[in-house]
């Protein structure tokens, strides 16, 4: 079937199997791979993007049922200023990330969280983040990123 | 002010937080343009005769580029024979496949050994038939009784490889005579188990590989581009120079990705057996099931010593299940041997082991390979030995502590631990978790008989790093005729941050902005020569290399700028701050990097460094774990985790710390969650991440890291190595705890994972245990 | 990893959902957020030959308040029943348990109507409409008709729908009693309940303590009789069932109802 879905702004159109997932749908239709698909269990998060501006499993969904809907993926975060998302900057600041592989999926996640709680304390951000498994952290930084973001929030 | 020893954010973060990584799978190279993905045939029962194989049906399906059997692979040479005479002493003990009558094939010949294992490989245009065509690839198999448990293994009621006429792959160290615990007052014995852990790299194993104009060319998720390429010429038969391997980013290796495997082998020859690119890359069940696992001992403890707090012996007599295929031969419980006796001062220590072979996943290195082990047996051990006298755990390990006058120590499990602080750790950290409080509230608790019982758990550990330090590392340093400068490290970082230190190194050492430093690894054809990531040693090996090759550069350009400048050597400076050489005292003679290096030349400077003069090191510390327990239902919460991890002098302290944080996660994983369990069929039970319990961040709180430098002497940077010690630490100390809240209802052990099942379980039967009692 | 092939159709109204799905009766299944069913197909357990969506049905999207009744359309997302301000004040233990289900990112697909179709034991909403005596409004060919809670879950993933039924929306009775609590016994926070218990005024109900959720009629019958939270949680397992399993032991879960009953009626009771 044809599925159209605007990623990052942009309008994405192409034939495709019904069975295709919208991960393999950013990552090899529209090009975008920094969405990870790491479980196949919907277990991991690594592939989590916006989808109309709540995160969601990319993987857990097919291409189908964001036809017509709005992705944002971590390509689609800075503002195109050359400016960081404060999300994507605390993670720098604060050594969020190692090997990278759940960062995309992990700073959607925390976008996501603080649309909703733009003031959450440390257990709310760890709760929050319960879908995203890191490796490498141990999440003490990625907890650190989530809260300065925050804090970077309010004081704007 | 120097740059070395300062919080730098990293220089690999602004791509993987705007673009993402280019991990294998996101690769996208004219060479792998049409590449036909590869889907492996894996089997479903763990030990059974293949009595055939049908692949009629699935070439007949859409998209079928190629079904590959073992019976397709015609054009590999020979696996070498079994070597003549008896193997050299020592060489159980490498950490190499045995090979000979255990050899482990690509594809399964007429056997499999575990669920998971290659039998076959379809390659189709597109991904998303791979699995529809594997599905009709029909395997016939004849099954035979899975060995599984131990025991069972070990009586070899079922052989795994009949030639071998044996399952015990390895044995070594002596039994058991009893004579060295004869002095003690005190003697606690006890077997307990150091779980079989699956790795769980969030990006699991993936290769590609084109075969184009007599050359192969290999992306491999590794953690060593430079020893791929080794394995891959041998295994196909092929000049290391018509082979070039390629680590492109890589989503965590923590040891399950040292080297090649079969499966990415496989895809390797699949290239140049079709012509064809080929890309493959796991699902996460694969993963479970085919990633090498860790740990699997078992572990028969003993130890010994006087009623006032002195430990005279100890014995750890091990049981290695390497799983179906002896990957590490030895390897493991021997390092668990080599550092048994941990961090204390312990007069008689005797080890041994046996390596087991069973039907289930092949067992490698994963994070602190055989040394958390080590530390785990030794650490619960310790608090046997402090409950059977009934003394403080603290006070024990301060009384058996190598002291600091003791230095370089000879360990009763045969390593020379260079430096150490050990006393001073735990007390740091003592002090800094306020230990007298918190057994002080422990104490309330326990009399008002609440619910929420409070567990201290401590570990005092030492481990080795770079224990394959002779092995060397390597470095390459050109500064461009531009002023830029560019670094070509033999290590392969997959998430540590080497691009951001080597970079520190060289601006630390010449003055050359790290903004305008390149960092680059993981490519044969631009660092042919190197050894990777892995044992915790690529800032000590690696990074002194780097180092070394800065300082060969300095002489180099001193040479250079004192023509440039028509001055005597002697009379230049080179200002680091600034970045330029002038006449001493006289910055208006300042020349830049890039006028020296062009005065050398167009080629600029270069040095090439192999520094294989590094010795194995030992980090060392003392972690306390806080847990509360709920004593009506066994659940487990990790409230405060305080460290000390001493690995000499600190770099980057943001590198550090993170590698600790990860460590300690993992660490504590082990203790509390973490299990890959088998039915008795050898079906894993664990097989999604649904059942395999990673730790998410809802389960840890944040960690206190304290800070604690005591050099090493065996570089010039000072440096030991971090990356393990964080696991090795935490896992005793978060199991201990567990145990210490509930040891007043006469509790003394309770294996890992500490689930709410197990830690209810030990809670019902010691009060059903004291109940009996009472009523007597 | 990958589903088996199948066909997708997109419905825009329940009538055409109800038409399509007709036709192939077993091989058809209902698309609402897909999160109990996607994850199934991933791993081949499940392999429907037609998938129809209904995730775009407004229709079926909707909390209500009806007066005596509060009305949930079954398509409405988990996060949408945690955020709302109609269940927080009327129906505080379907928004507090709506708001524990997985993770986020489950919550923004996860749907009651999907969630109760699939009618695993160990998930959360099953037990909690079974607490609240809801009503299950279901529309299939034959037309709509309604199904009790207590009659709705027949079997381990088996429910009384038909083949070809679709549930459209969960009507559930403003509780007399106010007192309500909910308590979840997991290993780690996003996993599936070992055992859970949702309390409704005197009504109380578990989670995988069998292949259905089950009303604790023995605690609910103590209760009655005067009993306190301690005495009436002693017969929280009795006519129960629970699985022995990797997670947990019989006897273990068994337990852990005993003590999540007690805590969950002190906290009911701690809420009046």
């Amino acid at each position: 079937m044809k599925v159209t879905v605007t990623v990052n702004g942009t309008e994405v159109a192409a034939e495709l199997p019904d069975r295709t997932l919208l991960v393999h749908f950013l990552r090899d239709v529209a090009g975008l791979t920094a969405a990870n698909v790491g479980c196949d269990t919907s277990s991991c998060g690594a592939c989590t993007v916006l989808l109309d501006g709540r995160s969601v499993k990319s993987c857990t969904l097919l291409a189908a049922q964001a036809d017509g809907r709005a992705v944002v993926t971590l390509e689609g975060l800075a503002d195109g200023q050359g400016d960081l998302h404060p999300v994507q900057q605390a993670f720098r600041e604060e050594h969020g990330l190692q090997c990278g592989f759940c960062t995309p999926g992990m700073v959607m996640a925390a976008v996501s969280l603080l649309t909703e709680n733009p003031d959450p304390t440390e257990a709310e951000v760890r709760t929050a983040l319960e879908g995203n498994l890191c490796r490498c952290t141990g999440y003490h930084n990625i907890v650190r990123a989530v809260l300065a973001a925050a804090g970077e929030r309010r004081t704007r | 002010m120097s740059i070395l020893g300062t919080r730098v954010v990293r220089t690999e973060d602004p791509l993987l937080l705007t673009v993402g990584g280019t991990y294998v799978d996101d690769v996208r190279v004219p060479e792998l343009t049409g590449a036909a993905r590869v889907t492996f045939v894996r089997s479903p029962v763990a030990h059974a005769r293949i009595t055939g194989i049908d692949v009629a049906a699935a070439l007949e399906a859409p998209g079928v580029v190629a079904v590959l059997t073992v019976a397709d692979i015609d054009d590999l040479p020979p696996p070498p024979p079994p070597p003549e005479g008896e193997p050299p002493p020592g060489s159980e003990a490498a950490p190499l496949p045995m090979g000979g009558h255990w050899a482990e094939p690509l594809l399964a010949v007429d056997r499999v050994r575990f669920v998971g294992e290659p039998v076959a490989m379809v390659l189709t245009d597109d991904t998303y038939q791979g699995e529809d065509v594997a599905e009709l690839v029909s395997v016939d198999y004849e099954p035979l009784r899975a060995v599984i448990d131990l025991d069972d293994a070990i009586r070899g009621d079922t052989l795994l490889f009949p030639a071998a006429g044996t399952n015990v792959a390895v044995t070594a160290g002596a039994p058991a005579d009893g004579s060295g615990f004869d002095g003690c007052d005190v003697v606690v014995a006890r077997t307990i188990v150091n779980q079989r852990l699956a790795p769980v790299s969030m990006e699991g194993r993936a290769a590609a590989a084109s075969w184009a104009d007599g050359k192969l060319t290999v992306w491999v998720s590794t953690q060593n581009a430079q020893l791929g390429r080794f394995i891959l010429a041998g295994v196909l038969g092929l000049d290391p120079a018509a082979i070039r391997v390629v680590a492109p980013d890589v989503g965590g290796g923590f040891g399950a990705k040292i080297g090649l495997d079969r499966d990415a082998l496989l895809v390797a020859w699949a290239a140049r057996h079709t012509g064809r690119a080929v890309r493959w890359a796991e699902t996460r069940s694969e993963n479970l099931v085919g990633m090498t696992h860790g740990r699997a001992q078992r572990q028969h403890i003993t130890i010994g010593g006087t009623r006032d707090g002195r430990i005279l012996a100890y014995r750890n007599e091990v049981i290695q299940d390497t799983g179906a295929y002896p990957r590490m031969s030895g390897f493991l419980p021997f390092l668990t041997g080599l550092m048994a006796s941990g961090p204390y001062d312990i007069g008689h220590v005797e080890t041994a082991n046996r390596v087991v072979v069973t039907n289930t996943t092949p067992i490698s290195a994963y994070r602190g390979a055989g040394r958390p082990e080590a530390t785990a047996a030794v650490e619960r051990a310790v608090d046997l030995f402090a409950a059977e006298i009934g003394m403080d755990p603290a006070e024990v390990r301060r009384i058996n502590l190598v002291p600091p006058d003791k230095f370089p120590y000879s360990s009763g499990g045969g390593a020379v631990y260079d430096t150490g602080e050990y006393v001073k750790a735990l007390d740091q950290v003592l002090a800094a978790a306020s230990y007298a409080d918190l057994r002080a509230e422990q104490a309330r608790r326990r009399e008002r008989g609440d619910t929420l019982q409070l567990g201290l758990g401590l570990a005092s550990y030492v481990e080795i790093t770079a224990a394959d330090a002779a092995g060397g590392e390597t470095a390459r340093l050109v500064v461009h005729d531009d002023g830029t400068a560019t670094v070509y490290t033999g290590s392969s970082a997959h998430g540590q941050g080497h691009h951001t230190a080597w970079a520190m190194l060289v601006q630390g050492e010449l003055g050359i902005p790290m903004d305008k430093i390149t960092v680059l690894h993981g490519d044969t054809d631009l660092i042919p020569l190197g050894t990777g990531t892995y044992a915790s040693r690529s800032l000590q090996l690696g990074g002194t290399a780097v180092h070394l090759a800065a300082v060969d550069v300095k002489e180099q350009a001193r040479a250079v700028a004192a023509d440039l400048l028509e001055a005597s050597e002697p009379d230049l400076e080179l200002d680091t701050e600034r970045g330029v050489w002038q006449v001493r005292g006289d910055p208006a003679s300042s020349r830049t990097w890039a006028e020296v290096a062009a005065h050398a030349g167009t080629d600029g400077l270069a040095a090439d460094v192999n520094f294989t003069e590094g010795q194995p090191t030992f980090p060392f510390g003392t972690h306390l774990a806080v847990v509360e327990v709920d004593t009506e239902t066994g659940k487990v919460q990790l409230v405060r985790h305080v460290t000390v991890d001493d690995a000499g002098t600190v770099l980057n302290p943001l590198l550090a710390e993170g590698q600790r944080h990860g460590g300690i996660a993992q660490g504590a994983a082990q203790a509390l969650l973490e299990e890959m369990v088998y039915d008795a069929d050898g079906n894993p039970v664990t097989g999604t991440l649904v059942d395999y319990a990673i730790i998410t961040a809802a389960e840890l709180p944040s960690f206190e890291l304290l800070s604690s430098e005591t050099p090493a002497k065996s570089n010039p940077l000072g440096a030991k190595g971090i990356g393990e010690a964080g696991t090795i630490g935490a896992t005793p100390a978060v199991q201990n705890a567990v145990v210490d809240a509930v040891s007043h209802l006469g509790i003394r052990h309770i294996d890992m994972p500490t689930t709410p099942a197990r830690v209810w379980a030990a809670i019902t039967e010691a009060t059903a245990t004291s109940a009996t009692e009472e009523g007597q | 990893m990958i589903p088996a092939p199948f066909t997708y159709r997109r419905a825009w109204s329940v009538e055409e959902a109800v038409e399509l799905v007709a036709g192939d009766g077993e091989d058809a299944k209902f698309l609402a957020g897909g999160h109990s069913l996607l994850p199934l197909m991933k791993l081949r357990l499940a392999v429907p030959q037609l998938l129809v969506d209904i995730g775009r049905l407004a229709e079926l999207s909707y909390i209500r308040d009806e007066g005596d009744q509060i009305a949930v359309g079954a398509a409405t997302t988990h996060g949408e029943l945690a955020a709302s301000s109609v269940l927080a004040e009327q129906l505080p233990l379907l928004a507090h348990v709506a708001g524990q289900i997985g993770d986020p990112q489950v919550r923004h697909c996860g749907t009651i109507g999907g969630s109760l179709a699939h009618a695993d034991p160990a998930a959360d909403l099953p037990a909690v409409v079974l607490a609240l005596d809801a009503t299950l409004v279901a529309r299939g060919p034959a037309g709509p008709r309604e199904i009790a809670a207590a009659d709705f879950f027949r079997g381990l993933l088996d429910t009384a729908l038909e083949p070809g039924e679709l549930l459209t929306e969960i009507r559930i009775a403003k509780p007399g009693a106010p007192g309500w609590a909910f308590q979840k016994f997991t290993k780690r926070a996003i996993d599936w309940a070992i055992v859970g218990v949702a309390v409704q005024g005197d009504q109380v109900a578990l989670v995988n303590m069998d292949q259905t959720p089950v009303r604790a009629v023995a605690v609910e019958a103590a209760l009655a009789d005067g009993a306190s939270a301690q005495q009436a949680a002693a017969h929280a397992a009795e006519g129960t069932s629970p699985a022995e399993d990797l997670t947990a032991s019989r006897a273990y879960r068994e337990h852990l109802a005993r003590v999540l009953v007690r805590r969950a009626l002190v906290d009911a009771h701690g809420r009046t």
